[in-house]
């Protein structure tokens, strides 16, 4: 690992002076990506700007209609949370499915939200929820906020404070991940909402999205055979070692399916 | 204290000579709960890289980007003015020192009776490189962090070359190495051609089979890690490494690699995290930094990071094979004919050219009577990382090779694939039973074996399980693999006879301290095995002695007199019979001195339970007793030496046979292809068995490495040579999600010609779990053959176009 | 940098670069050298350490997020004479081998029991995807878990 300086600011404010003030600097949330790419000399910041120590990232509260949590919480932290289970299941099983336990540990749905990478978890609930990033700035819905591989809408020193996830009827999480490594080879949250069906997809894409087609299959009819039909191109899908395009989009389909399945 | 948890499995006595091991609670037989874990569960093991040698410097290797390619230029400038950087050695400061090549061990005579071709094998390369991670330079530094900036600064101009990686066809390319021509290393071959084909054209039906067996990457946990001391004073060199063998380490780095005289050399391999194989070879990176600790006359240290082990530790397997298994209508095997390619990588590593000749050609006879079997096998270099013995060597490549076609013969054939072996298999009565590929198996019951494992995993309820599954959309395939292997390696004039570099006996040395305790020195090492606890067992029993009262020591050449190591299952079978011999030497010196002391003949005195006594008298001694009577010799035969301390070499007189039956079932997710394996049963004769506690977990971690081989890793490089599967993010080890609970028996019949009549247990697990999964898996899907490992993609894809089931 | 954290109850006032990672500081600077390295992309947790009361993998802990912590390991848990319970079940299952992970293995395994309720071997076998063993197979490791649960739920 490269040397770098650590800053550890306790506001918001001041984690933005100074990462406009340093030359290539980074945010340190959770670092479990960014720590190990550190280490294989893949990254090599100037400084590391800690938000640890930050006032008013963690917390998660519950208000009309809403599960706000604080980019810093953990993901322990909400898949352990008796009450994100009572609101949004998928949420809390979605969290207890990222990583290992040690990594859930450390790792925090800002960092995760705000690395889009394309085989995280939490972007398909950003997606399939149809949450709202809070920023250091302003509100970024979430249908907006992943632009492509390890791009977001944030501007360069932006901060993601909180994500707010309105709460649906129901929702599933389900996920087919990556032997090796655990990553989502694709993942799907399908939630039901008194204004329609929402569907959103990690892992398959460069980022994630939601799955149009799967939704309007599902706003005409909710169940798994609803989904037969639809057809899903697997343009542009991400293809590796593990998984070639076409198996990923035959995946979204199958997790989607049975998602709904236990949705019924 | 030792504590001893109920044993499941009594071992019972042979005609070894050996007494009923009831008395003794920690004796042979015993689930003694092993005595080395105190340190581990508490941190306080010792591993190369806990040792911190006053004055240390750190070492980073400087590595090759390209898996083939002319080095035309290293410039060391930049390197050495970086700060904290004490120096930067490279290939041609090594060969400027006399430092030699790295020797492969084992010299295999082709089939039109040449030598085979080994090419000259640098430890830091000189001018040409050729697999991607071969190491170029050596950098020394005060940190760790110096010496990779450092290397970072080493600049190397490389003119890249063709990679050859493509097994199927590096036959047909460029040479990599000048003047080995077709990239060939040997044509080698075993076996009767001409009648192997005349029975196959004979035969009443004959299958044939197109397998691969998949490149593994061993991944031992702790990776491989090195401590070079230099003492200027004595000349004395020390190596503390991660090795499986240092006797071997330090005999290759003294002989051929002229590191420095044997008796300079001391090579200490302290804790070993885990080797399975990776952990024998003499690597290039060991040697360069002993040899630069001498140079920079400071201890030198180097740890691999992970990234390293999967580009340079040894890897395992990667054969291409086309089998032909020919049946009379009876059902009786007639011949098989195998031909096999197998990748050796860019060198011969130490022992890479016997893995897919002796250790697999000799093992295609499996369980049967196949009377008619010819290999030819063509060992192949290819750009990419030297392969050699990973857990089984060439044994599981064999039973891979014979389970998977008898297993397709029967489907064909639409016969039972238990009872198609049944009939196939070597009877009780016919051992000694010679097998038309050189061994002669002493003892077994393999029909034992198979009923058993049949009875575990009810195998009769299967069609009911698999009905179930197939209500819920899932495939249910169940599959057997009948193994066998050869192990206690090694008999020394054989081996030697077929290009063995060195004997294949170990040491054991017995001493008798005069307070009665013992030290008990063997050549073979543990990484995992239980050593210390196996061994005093084995001691204490044969002594008749506590068991606390017994220390087990290895691992170091500057205690321990000699050794070959621990690797093919051998530590019990050759060490642990070494340390019967030695004891039995005490036994026959403490009987003279008892004798003398009870005033009896020699003759009248008896040995049992550490009592000397004296035939028809009430006079005993304790060994005890004799061993404080041999160090104070006030009282003592005029023609005996003092002292109760005694040595012995075992060579073996022939291999050890383990066998078993392994079955796998597996349910299929007829929508993703994931493969769960929900039944895995394996009955293994492991002939006597000393710690049923050990064994079975021998068998445990040897499943799931073979469940991994089957379902899970893969060791992939692009065609350029760059590994793909550098890392735990894309190289697949099994977690505890991806395995069962394992069903584990056993079955005994005792081996004939070691003292204790043990045979072996260390790799069984990986030798049958492989074909086991396999003919599971393709039964499954009801299909001829399914390359390893069976990922969900590759399983799904098979299930988009899958024929129908054949057999109901 | 200057960081301050406990280890093991003994409270350590440190000066080390930035750069340096917590399993770095316990092995090379404070020697406590059961905590071990197995990769570079946190995927085999034999670095597992107790950090404020959970598990975490010390190889992707910086200094300055150690600072002011606390931090559990293996040396911290149980002497030889007296075992924590998932030492003692381990060596009483015969759940390690070569010993390499298993300091770690345990630490992940009291994390395991300490924080989740009600395991079964599934959820055992789920709760150790964090951990690699290449040596038992597992098997062996789940039994100790189970076995260390039932007993630390009795001493509870």
């Amino acid at each position: 690992m490269y040397r770098f300086k650590h800053h550890r600011p306790t506001t918001i404010d001041e984690a933005q002076s100074i990462f406009a003030a340093c030359d290539d600097p980074s945010y340190l949330s959770g670092g479990m990506t960014l720590i190990p790419t550190m280490k294989q000399r893949l990254a090599s910041p100037t400084d590391l700007i800690d938000l640890s120590q930050v006032e008013g990232l963690t917390g998660i509260t519950f208000h009309s209609g809403l599960v706000r949590i604080g980019a810093f919480t953990r993901h322990a932290v909400v898949a352990n949370s008796a009450e994100v289970a009572k609101a949004i299941p998928a949420l809390a099983y979605l969290a207890a499915q990222i990583g290992d336990n040690q990594v859930r540990n450390r790792g925090t749905l800002g960092g995760s939200v705000a690395n889009s990478d394309p085989a995280a978890d939490y972007p398909a609930a950003v997606v399939g929820l149809g949450a709202t990033i809070v920023t250091s700035q302003r509100q970024i819905a979430g249908d907006t906020f992943f632009q492509d591989l390890f791009e977001t809408a944030l501007e360069p020193g932006e901060l993601i404070t909180a994500i707010e996830f309105p709460i649906p009827e129901k929702a599933v999480y389900r996920k087919f991940p990556n032997p090796a490594s655990r990553y989502a080879v694709a993942g799907v949250m399908v939630a039901r909402f008194p204004r329609g069906v929402r569907v959103g997809v990690t892992g398959a894409g460069p980022c994630a999205f939601r799955a149009t087609a799967l939704e309007n299959a599902l706003n005409q009819s909710f169940n798994p055979d609803a989904l037969n039909a639809v057809e899903i191109p697997d343009a542009g899908f991400n293809s590796d070692l593990h998984a070639s395009a076409e198996y990923r989009a035959h995946l979204v389909k199958v997790l989607a399916k049975r998602a709904v399945q236990a949705l019924c | 204290m030792s504590t001893s948890v109920a044993s499941s499995e009594s071992a019972s006595t042979s005609s070894s000579g050996l007494k009923p091991s009831g008395l003794n609670p920690s004796g042979i037989g015993a689930s003694v709960l092993r005595r080395e874990d105190a340190r581990f569960i508490t941190g306080n093991g010792r591993y190369t890289d806990d040792i911190r040698v006053e004055g240390q410097v750190y070492a980073v290797f400087v590595r090759s980007p390209y898996a083939h390619a002319k080095v035309t230029r290293v410039d060391i400038g930049d390197a050495l003015a970086t700060p904290r950087v004490i120096a930067v050695l490279t290939g041609a400061d090594m060969q400027a020192d006399g430092i030699g090549g790295l020797p492969c061990g084992w010299m295999v005579k082709q089939k039109d009776g040449t030598d085979m071709r080994s090419p000259n094998h640098p430890p830091l390369v000189v001018d040409k490189v050729n697999y991607a991670g071969e190491p170029v330079a050596i950098v020394i530094a005060e940190t760790v962090e110096a010496a990779r900036q450092g290397a970072d600064a080493v600049a190397v101009d490389y003119d890249e070359l063709q990679a050859i990686i493509d097994l199927g066809t590096a036959t047909d390319s460029s040479e990599i190495h000048p003047g080995i021509s077709n990239n060939l290393a040997y044509e080698w071959e075993l076996g009767d051609r001409a009648a192997t084909d005349a029975a196959l054209a004979s035969a009443a039906h004959v299958t044939r089979l197109d397998l691969t067996n998949n490149r593994l990457i061993p991944n031992a946990i702790e990776p491989r890690a090195a401590l070079g001391v230099f003492d200027a004073t004595t000349g004395e060199h020390t190596l503390y490494t991660t090795s499986q063998n240092p006797h071997l380490e330090r005999l290759v780095l003294s002989a051929f690699v002229n590191i420095a005289p044997e008796h300079k050399l001391r090579v200490i391999a302290p804790d070993v995290g885990g080797g399975f194989g990776s952990k024998i070879f003499i690597y290039s990176e060991e040697t360069a930094v002993i040899w630069a600790a001498r140079r920079v006359r400071r201890p030198v240290k180097w740890t691999a990071d992970r990234s390293e082990s999967f580009l340079a530790d040894a890897h395992g397997r990667d054969h291409l094979t086309h089998a032909e298994l020919g049946i009379d209508a009876s059902g009786n095997f007639v011949a098989l004919k195998v031909h096999t390619v197998a990748n050796l990588g860019a060198y011969l590593s130490t022992f890479g050219s016997s893995v897919p000749t002796y250790l697999y050609g000799t093992l295609l006879a499996g369980q049967y009577r196949t009377p008619n079997i010819h290999v030819e096998v063509q060992g192949v270099f290819t750009n990419t990382a030297p392969v050699d013995a990973y857990r089984g060597a060439g044994r599981p490549e064999a039973t891979y090779v014979v389970e998977r076609i008898v297993e397709n013969a029967a489907r064909e054939l639409q016969q039972d694939p238990a009872e198609l072996r049944r009939r196939n298999m070597i009877q009780p009565d016919q051992f000694p039973y010679q097998t038309p590929v050189a061994l002669v198996y002493d003892v077994g019951d393999y029909e034992k074996s198979l009923d058993k494992a049949l009875g575990l995993i009810d195998y009769d309820g299967f069609s009911a399980r698999r009905k179930i599954s197939e209500a819920k959309g899932h495939h249910r395939g169940i599959g057997l693999a009948c193994y066998i292997e050869a192990c206690g390696l090694a008999p020394s004039k054989l081996a030697i006879a077929l290009g063995a570099g060195v004997g294949l006996y170990e040491s054991g040395e017995v001493r008798m301290n005069p307070t009665g305790s013992v030290t008990v020195f063997t050549g073979s090492h543990s990484h995992g095995q239980g050593h210390e606890t196996t061994f005093a067992q084995v001691v204490s029993d044969k002594l008749g002695v506590p068991f606390d009262a017994v220390e087990v020591v290895h691992g170091d050449t500057g205690r321990v007199e000699f050794g070959l190591g621990t690797y093919g299952s051998r530590s019990l079978a050759v060490g642990g019979s070494a340390l019967i011999r030695a004891s039995e030497k005490i036994i026959n010196k403490g009987r003279k001195i008892a004798a003398h002391l009870m005033e009896g003949a020699e003759e009248a005195v008896d040995f049992s339970g550490g009592r000397f006594s004296l035939r028809d008298s009430n006079r005993s001694l304790s060994i005890q007793e004799v061993a404080f009577a041999a160090y104070v010799p006030g009282n003592y035969p005029d023609d005996l030496e003092p002292g109760l301390s005694e040595k012995a070499f075992y060579d073996p007189q022939n291999f050890t046979y383990p066998a078993g039956t392994h079955i796998a079932e597996v349910e299929i997710d007829g929508e993703t292809g994931v493969v769960s394996v929900v039944n895995f049963v394996a009955v293994d004769d492991f002939g006597r068995i000393i710690n049923p506690l050990i064994v079975h977990g021998q068998v445990h971690g040897g499943v799931a490495q073979g469940i991994g081989q089957a379902l899970l890793e893969i060791g992939l490089y692009d065609s350029n040579g760059q590994l793909l599967t550098g890392s735990m993010m894309d190289y697949c080890l099994p977690r505890a999600d991806d395995l069962p609970d394992f069903v584990v028996g056993t079955t005994v019949t005792h081996c004939t010609h070691n003292p204790l009549g043990v045979k072996g247990c260390g790799e069984a697990g990986a030798i049958g779990s492989p074909a086991a999964v396999m003919n599971a898996v393709t039964d499954a899907l009801g299909v001829d053959e399914v390359s390893m490992p069976a990922t969900p993609e590759k399983v799904w894809r098979i299930l988009q176009g899958r024929s129908p089931r054949r057999m109901a | 940098m200057q960081i301050t954290l406990t280890v093991n109850g003994t409270l350590r006032e440190l000066d080390v670069p930035e750069n340096t990672l917590l399993v770095d500081i316990l092995r090379e600077r404070l020697r406590l050298t059961g905590t071990h390295v197995g990769c570079d992309t946190s995927q085999c947790g034999a670095c597992t350490v107790h950090l404020n009361g959970r598990a975490v993998k010390s190889c992707t802990v910086l200094a300055g997020q150690a600072d002011g912590t606390s931090v559990l390991t293996i040396e911290g848990i149980g002497t030889p004479d007296v075992l924590h319970p998932m030492q003692a079940a381990f060596r009483e299952c015969h759940a390690l081998q070569c010993g390499f992970c298993t300091p770690c293995m345990i630490m992940a395994a009291i994390d395991l029991v300490e924080n989740h309720k009600e395991l079964d071997n599934k959820s055992v076998r789920e709760g150790l995807e964090g951990n690699f063993c290449r040596c038992t197979g597992y098997h062996n490791i789940v039994r100790a878990v189970l076995s260390a649960a039932e007993k630390m739920a009795a001493k509870a």
